[in-house]
C-alpha cells in the first residue's frame, strides 16, 4: 500500500490554500475555454500555457490539471447543446446527447456527462497512481534500442489509427517530423533546415507549432467556411437526475471508464476509439433488453458511456508520460513541452527524481475532477450562455490569445511570423484532411527518437543489427508489423457502414 | 478552386499542389542533411536521421500525387461554426492573414497595449462584425489588461508608445 502512502503525501502538500485557488482557477478557465466552440481540450492548454509564467513547476501543473478536465468537460458541454460535434472525442457523446438535449432531456444530458466524467477521471487517475510506478521501475531497464523502437510504435499506432486515410496520416507525421529537425544538432551544434538564420537555430517551440496550427489554424479554416446562419443552442437549467437516469447511467458509467482507460495508456489516438466502443457497447446492451432502447432518440447511456470513456483515457494518457515521458495525445505533448521548459526531463527516471510533483500532480488531478462536479453543474447555465458568444468576437479573441501567446514567449516578432507560417499549415492539413495529432507527436517524438537512434547505433559501431540487440526492441517490431498488417486485412471485411461512423471525426 | 459545390469534381486538383509541396520538402531536408559534417568515430552522425525523413516525405508525395490522380478526395474537417457546403470564403481569411502581418510589424514599435486591440477589433470586422467601437473598446480592455498581467507575471511586454503611461 506504498502508493495509498505516496498518494496521501501528494495530498497533504496539494492541501494548500495557494495550490486549492490554483486548482479552481485551472477548473474554471478550463471549462470556459472549452466550452467555446471550436477550441478542444489541446488548444485549451496551448492558448493558457502562458498565464503559467512566474508560477513554479508543481503550481503550473495544478493549473494545467485543472484546465486539461475543465476543457474535457466543456468540449461535452458544447457538442450536447450546439447541434454539431466539436473534436473527436465528443462525437459520439453529441449523437445522443443533442437528441436529449432536443427531447428537453439537456439537464439530464449534462448531469450525467458531468459525474460520469467524475467517475471516470478518478478511477482513471487511481489507476495512474497504482500503474506509474510500477511501469517506471520497468521502463528504467530499458536501452535506447527498445525505446526506440516503442517510440516507432505509438507515431506508426497513432499515424494508422486515426484518420480515413494512411497517406494522410503519415504526411501529417512526416511533416512533424520535419519541423522536429529545424534547429542544431543535438551532438555536433551544426544548423539543420534553419535557412541560415540564428532565429531558428534553437528549433521551433512546440508551443508555436500547437498554437499555430490548432488555433490560427481553426481560426482560418472556420473564416473560410463560418456558418452564416448561427448553429440553434439548445436552453438548459440546473443539471440533475431522476432515479431512473442514475439506474440507467451506472453500467455505462463503469463500462465505458473499463474501456477508456486502457485505450488512453497506449497510444491509439486518445478518446476516439474508446469513445466509439463505449457507444456500440451500450447500443448493443439496450438493444439486447428490448423494450426501453431509447437509441436514437436521445439515450441516456449514449451519453453516460462515451463520456466516461473519453475522461478515463484522459487519464490514462498520463501513464505513459509520467512512466517513460512519452506522450500519446496533443493534450500529454504540450504538458509534456511545459514540464520540459521548467528544466525537468520526463522519463523512466522521474518518478524517483521528482516524487513531489509525480505525486501532487496526481492529487491535484482527483482534486481538480471533484472540483469540476463541484463548480459545474450549478454553473452549467451559465457555460450555456457562453455558446451565444457572437462568432466574429469570438474568433477575434482566440487569434488574439493565440497572438499574445506566442508573443509573450520571447517578445520576438519572428515568433509571430512562425505563427502565421503554422496558422498556414493548419489551414492546409484542415482543406485537405490531414489529422493534427501525427503532427504534433512528430514534431516533439522526433528529436527524442534520433537521440535514441544514434545512442543505438553508437554502441554497435554504426551497424544497424544495433536496433535490434534486445529482445524487447524485436518484440515491438513484430508488434509493429502486426499493427501495419492487420487493419489492412479488416479493411477487406469492414462494412460499408462501419466506415462512415469512423469518419465522423 | 476546387471546393464542393454542387457536383463533385473528381480529381482534387490542390492535392497536386500538396503533393508538390510535400516533395519539394522532402528533397530539400535531403540536400539539406547532405552539408552536414560527420565527426571523426561519430558513426551515425548528423546525416541520417534526415534523410529518413526526407526520403519517407518524398515516398509519401509521390503516394499522394497517384491516390489523387485515382480519385481521392480529401474530406474536409468538420466543425461546430463550419460549413463545408458553402464557397470558401478567401478574402475573410486574406483580411484575417493581413491583420496578423500589420501586428507582427508593428508590435515592438509601437506596443502591444495597442496593437492587440486593433487585432482584436480588426479581426471581427473581417469576421463580419458590425460594432467596430464596441469591438474596439473590448479589444482595447483585452490587450491593456493582458499587459498589465504579464507585467504583474514578472514578463514584461514592451510598452512601446505607450512607455510611461502604462
Amino acid at each position: 500500500m506504498e502508493t495509498l502512502d505516496l498518494l496521501a503525501g501528494g495530498f497533504a502538500d496539494a492541501f494548500t490554500p495557494q495550490l486549492l485557488l490554483y486548482a479552481a482557477i485551472g477548473v474554471l478557465l478550463g471549462t470556459f475555454v472549452g466550452v467555446l466552440p471550436g477550441i478542444g481540450p489541446a488548444m485549451a492548454v496551448a492558448l493558457l500555457l502562458p498565464i503559467t509564467y512566474g508560477l513554479d513547476v508543481t503550481e503550473a501543473m495544478v493549473i494545467f490539471a485543472g484546465i486539461y478536465y475543465g476543457g474535457m468537460y466543456g468540449g461535452s458541454t458544447t457538442s450536447i447543446l450546439l447541434n454539431t460535434p466539436g473534436e473527436s472525442a465528443s462525437v459520439m457523446t453529441a449523437i445522443e446527447g443533442n437528441k436529449m438535449a432536443k427531447r428537453g432531456r439537456a439537464a439530464q444530458a449534462l448531469a450525467t456527462a458531468a459525474i460520469g466524467s467524475f467517475i471516470a477521471g478518478t478511477i482513471g487517475t487511481l489507476l495512474v497512481a497504482f500503474f506509474t510506478p510500477a511501469l517506471a521501475a520497468q521502463a528504467v531497464k530499458v536501452g535506447a534500442p527498445s525505446f526506440f523502437a516503442i517510440m516507432l510504435l505509438s507515431l506508426v499506432l497513432v499515424t494508422s489509427v486515426l484518420g480515413q486515410s494512411k497517406i494522410r496520416g503519415f504526411a501529417g507525421l512526416f511533416m512533424g517530423l520535419t519541423i522536429g529537425l529545424i534547429g542544431m544538432d543535438q551532438s555536433t551544434a551544426q544548423a539543420r533546415l534553419t535557412f541560415g538564420t540564428l532565429e531558428l537555430a534553437d528549433g521551433v517551440g512546440i508551443v508555436i507549432v500547437a498554437v499555430g496550427v490548432f488555433a490560427l489554424g481553426e481560426a482560418f479554416w472556420t473564416a473560410a467556411h463560418l456558418r452564416r446562419n448561427p448553429v440553434e443552442v439548445i436552453p438548459v437549467g440546473q443539471p440533475f437526475m431522476g432515479r431512473d437516469d442514475w439506474r440507467r447511467s451506472a453500467g455505462p458509467w463503469l463500462r465505458g471508464t473499463a474501456l477508456g482507460f486502457p485505450f488512453g495508456a497506449v497510444p491509439a489516438g486518445g478518446a476516439e476509439t474508446p469513445t466509439f466502443l463505449s457507444y456500440v457497447t451500450e447500443r448493443k446492451l439496450a438493444k439486447r433488453r428490448g423494450a426501453d432502447d431509447e437509441f436514437g432518440q436521445g439515450a441516456i447511456e449514449g451519453v453516460a458511456g462515451p463520456e466516461a470513456a473519453n475522461n478515463a483515457s484522459a487519464a490514462g494518457m498520463f501513464v505513459p508520460l509520467l512512466a517513460l515521458g512519452l506522450p500519446v495525445t496533443a493534450t500529454a505533448t504540450i504538458l509534456l513541452a511545459a514540464l520540459t521548459s521548467y528544466g525537468i526531463v520526463p522519463g523512466p527516471t522521474l518518478m524517483d527524481e521528482q516524487p513531489d510533483l509525480v505525486w501532487t500532480l496526481l492529487a491535484s488531478l482527483l482534486i481538480g475532477n471533484a472540483l469540476l462536479l463541484v463548480i459545474n453543474l450549478p454553473l452549467a447555465p451559465l457555460w450555456a450562455r457562453l455558446l451565444r458568444i457572437p462568432r466574429p468576437q469570438l474568433y477575434a479573441g482566440i487569434l488574439f490569445f493565440a497572438t499574445l501567446g506566442a508573443y509573450s514567449v520571447a517578445q520576438d516578432p519572428f515568433d509571430l511570423g512562425l505563427l502565421l507560417f503554422f496558422g498556414g499549415v493548419g489551414f492546409a492539413i484542415r482543406r485537405f484532411g490531414i489529422p493534427v495529432l501525427p503532427l504534433i507527436l512528430g514534431v516533439i517524438l522526433g528529436p527524442l527518437m534520433e537521440v535514441k537512434l544514434r545512442e543505438a547505433l553508437d554502441l554497435s559501431s554504426g551497424d544497424v543489427s544495433g536496433l535490434f540487440s534486445e529482445s524487447l526492441a524485436i518484440v515491438v517490431y513484430i508488434l509493429i508489423a502486426v499493427a501495419l498488417v492487420v487493419p489492412v486485412a479488416l479493411g477487406q471485411i469492414r462494412t460499408p457502414d462501419d466506415e462512415k461512423t469512423e469518419v465522423a471525426s | 478552386m476546387t471546393e464542393k459545390v454542387g457536383t463533385r469534381p473528381q480529381v482534387d486538383k490542390a492535392q497536386y499542389g500538396l503533393a508538390a509541396v510535400l516533395l519539394v520538402v522532402g528533397v530539400w531536408t535531403i540536400i539539406d542533411a547532405s552539408t552536414l559534417e560527420v565527426g571523426f568515430g561519430d558513426p551515425i552522425g548528423p546525416r541520417v536521421f534526415p534523410y529518413l525523413v526526407g526520403a519517407g516525405m518524398c515516398v509519401i508525395a509521390v503516394l499522394l500525387a497517384v491516390a489523387t490522380a485515382r480519385g481521392d478526395v480529401p474530406q474536409g474537417e468538420e466543425g461546430e461554426d463550419v460549413d463545408l457546403t458553402s464557397r470558401a470564403d478567401w478574402p475573410t481569411v486574406l483580411k484575417l492573414v493581413g491583420i496578423l502581418v500589420l501586428n507582427l510589424l508593428l508590435v515592438n514599435l509601437i506596443g502591444w497595449a495597442i496593437t492587440g486591440a486593433l487585432l482584436f477589433a480588426g479581426a471581427a470586422w473581417a469576421l463580419g462584425s458590425k460594432s467596430l467601437v464596441g469591438d474596439l473598446i473590448v479589444g482595447a480592455v483585452l490587450s491593456v489588461a493582458s499587459w498589465y498581467f504579464f507585467w504583474f507575471l514578472g514578463v514584461p511586454l514592451p510598452a512601446g508608445i505607450l512607455d510611461g503611461i502604462l
